[in-house]
């Protein structure tokens, strides 16, 4: 099948020819669109008439699929969703069955997928400002991020075996208990976090060039924002202050104190690109002090609740929510009494965020396009599933 | 009656040398030692890809480097599940490096379709459309695994010959002909 | 705002277009007719007091027992902190809806969605096409009775078990082994040879 250049056209609707610009695909093989995500784009230039995301090239069929595999046999499926956060993509689906099924994971496991998750949060940022800083430009700081993030691998595969999908929580709990040791091992961690933190400050958040190439760029009013569904960091980096964890809380959050870090327009205007860029480099900070304090916590205890092997739930629907990396991971199942979900739906916060591009589009630059995508976050199987 | 191309040389008759096994082996030291791989991360194996390219299990102590154009490029890691929407795009990207080429399968999802099997979108194996020369089970493969494979990659290189242009094991039966694309090269 | 409360205020603007609050395990629901929906979602948004600005989610449901294709919508509200799931059921053999991108424009993406695996048209909409699945694909994937087409441009979508074919192939090799070898031997006797040995190692 020959790739239709007319198709091109007519994904932009372009209706007359200009002779000035040309229509560039950008993506779907490109290192700077964070997966397979192609953007079809009109330039004249270096300036963007228009940019419109063409999606669908990591589209498994994993809703499909949740119909057609048993509940607790779903569980490998989540991680495939959001491979960079996947302690919460298990999480998000463990929770929704909870919902559906009336049972309620011990004390011990909840306290066990926060400290899971944040560390999962804190491994997912540095992928995201790591990658961040190569597309704008730096190749060094992915390197720094991705050393950071092989400790983090480290600890994870300790706990539960693998080092990116982890197949770690079940419905009712979590998999496996801590393994011994393992609590001092990430308050070493955590320790060394904090001062990098401050090296990474150093070196990239307040480095000039950064911040001008940044600040005011694809700039994501509140109202746009909140019309457009954004989630998560995206949504905090234009001043709305929602966290799910704060404001609908789930599982052990209500314990533990942490502040929501949200963009205040301190280098440019609120809601661009350096605003969510701070927002998750805030954001590993606060997580790290929840880990901290869910160890100095923890409560004994079983590690999973007494669920029957085969789950069949009776019919009705329910939703599951998690503060995922990427925002708000909403998991909708609809139970027809059968050991099989009759609908699993998968919301998340990438593909919000990739209906937003086409609006932030007209009139930039290419290099800031990138910078936009970039700011976004978004990862190619949470946009196609 | 057609002249003969001074530049065809067949097998086993030289007309500088008759034994060039010494040149081979220069010819293929230099070339495996220089790998340009394309990044063709697709879903989680890319990200394992990257963290292999990483700090601590670093491709880059085999001199290979990754590049984002395939025209630069000489192997394709396919790290990730393909879908049929990329299965074409993926045609002409291979059909756009030059060869010597090759193509390692990261992944149970490029090897064989992996985890989604039953997917109505996810094609079964990236052999379905271009020819592999290495595979690399693992979901997603550890760093090690795919530094095995890209030393086996190198073994594989190590086999060319300089005088002949057929490449072993490169045609795969059941593979099918995709016409490729107007605007690709062919 | 409790549910009830909510659905005690659209009752009373919309009456008989708006069904009771299930009852069902888990999460309740309300169903809407499909007629009204952009004008319930357009009164949830605007009303003070309830102010459901944030569309989460917008999916369907199919249901061929009871030939509808049912689309869900969960909306929520960040100023008062109260959220609704409002439902509306669709034909199954032509599923039309109006499009509530005026209300939220995260509408559009998820509208899309909905088109592209399940086939329901959503009226008024500015770019009804296909969003995941390629521009060509044949039918809607998410209905409860879809066929694969068997392939998609000639790639085609079944691969055979590896082990079955190599114990295929093992045998087969492993027959003309011991053939040849016998052959071999057929032909040597006559020459007063010492018979050859068993075939070294079966395949």
């Amino acid at each position: 099948m020959a790739i239709d250049m007319e198709l091109d056209r007519h994904i932009l609707r372009r209706t007359d020819a200009g002779d000035e610009e040309i229509v560039v695909n950008f993506g779907p093989q490109h290192p700077s669109t964070h997966g397979v995500i192609n953007f079809v784009t009109q330039t004249n230039g270096e300036v963007i008439r228009r940019s419109v995301p063409d999606v669908g090239y990591l589209h498994r069929g994993l809703e499909k699929i949740g119909e057609q595999v048993p509940y607790p046999g779903y569980m490998p499926f989540t991680d495939r969703i959001d491979y960079l956060a996947a302690m919460f993509a298990n999480e998000g689906y463990a929770a929704a069955i909870e919902r559906l099924l009336g049972v309620e994971a011990p004390p011990r496991a909840k306290y066990i997928r926060a400290i899971a998750g944040e560390l999962c949060r804190i491994s997912n940022h540095f992928i995201s400002v790591g990658t961040m800083a190569q597309d704008i430009g730096a190749a060094t700081p992915l390197t720094h991020a991705l050393r950071e993030r092989e400790s983090i691998n480290d600890l994870l595969e300790e706990l539960c075996g693998a080092r990116l999908t982890f197949n770690y929580h079940r419905i009712g709990g979590v998999a496996f208990d801590l393994p011994v040791g393992w609590g001092d091992k990430v308050l070493r961690f955590l320790d060394h976090l904090d001062s990098y933190i401050q090296e990474w400050d150093r070196l990239i958040t307040f480095n000039e060039i950064f911040v001008k190439r940044l600040a005011n760029v694809g700039i994501i009013t509140r109202e746009m924002a909140i019309n457009y569904g954004l989630a998560g960091p995206n949504l905090r980096g234009s001043g709305v202050n929602w966290d799910i964890r704060r404001d609908m809380p789930y599982g052990a959050y209500p314990d533990f104190e942490f502040n929501i870090p949200v963009g205040t327009g301190r280098v440019g205007t609120v809601g661009d690109c350096w605003d969510r860029f701070f927002v998750r480099v805030q954001e590993m900070v606060e997580s790290s002090k929840i880990v901290r304090q869910a160890l100095a916590k923890l409560p004994e205890g079983d590690i999973q609740a007494k669920v029957p092997r085969k789950l069949k739930p009776d019919a009705g629907e329910a939703v599951g929510r998690v503060e995922s990396a990427r925002g708000e991971m909403l998991y909708y199942a609809v139970s027809d009494g059968s050991e099989k979900a009759y609908r699993l739906r998968v919301r998340t916060g990438s593909f919000m965020a990739m209906g937003i591009v086409e609006e932030l589009s007209h009139g930039i630059m290419v290099a800031d396009l990138i910078a936009v995508i970039a700011s976004l976050d978004v990862v190619a199987p949470e946009v196609d599933r | 009656m057609t002249p003969k191309d001074p530049l065809q040389v067949e097998p086993g008759t030289g007309v500088l040398f008759t034994n060039t096994s010494m040149l081979d082996d220069a010819i293929n030291l230099a070339r495996k030692n220089s790998i340009h791989y394309l990044l063709f991360g697709l879903a989680c194996c890319g990200i394992e890809l990257m963290q292999t390219g990483g700090p601590r299990a670093d491709l880059d102590r085999f001199a290979a480097i990754f590049r984002a154009s395939p025209r630069q490029a000489d192997l394709m890691i396919v790290a990730g599940t393909l879908t049929y929407k990329m299965a074409v795009r993926t045609k002409l990207l291979y059909d756009q490096m030059a060869e010597p080429k090759y193509v390692l399968s990261m992944g149970s999802c490029a090897n064989c379709g992996g985890l989604f099997q039953t997917s109505y979108s996810v094609c079964k194996g990236v052999d379905k459309i271009i020819p592999v020369d290495v595979y690399v089970p693992g979901c997603p493969p550890r760093p090690e695994a795919l530094t095995e494979g890209l030393l086996r990659i190198q073994d594989i290189m190590m086999c060319e010959r300089w005088k002949t242009k057929m490449r072993p094991g490169r045609v795969d039966p059941n593979a099918p002909m995709m016409v490729s694309s107007k605007a690709g090269p062919k | 705002m409790t549910q009830e409360e909510v659905c005690t205020q659209l009752k009373e603007m919309f009456g008989e277009a708006v069904g009771a609050l299930s009852e069902t395990k888990g999460d309740r629901f309300v169903v809407v007719k499909g007629e009204k929906i952009v004008e319930v979602c357009r009164f949830l948004k605007t009303t003070v007091g309830l102010e459901f600005d944030y569309c989460q989610d917008i999916t369907a449901i199919d249901w061929p027992a009871r030939k509808v294709i049912e689309v869900v919508y969960h909306v929520y509200s960040l100023v008062h902190r109260h959220g609704l799931v409002v439902k509306v059921e669709t034909d199954r053999d032509k599923p039309t809806l109006a499009t509530v991108e005026g209300v939220w424009k995260a509408a559009t993406w998820l509208e899309r969605e909905i088109y592209d695996l399940f086939g329901v048209n959503f009226e008024g909409h500015s770019d009804l096409r296909r969003i995941l699945m390629p521009d060509d694909w044949v039918g809607y994937p998410l209905r409860k009775d879809y066929q694969e087409a068997g392939g998609y441009h000639g790639i085609g979508n079944t691969r055979p078990d590896p082990l079955v074919q190599l114990s295929k192939v093992t045998d087969e090799k492993r027959k003309a082994f011991v053939a040849a070898a016998v052959a071999a031997a057929a032909a040597a006797a006559p020459a007063a040879e010492p018979a050859p040995t068993a075939p070294e190692g079966k395949v």
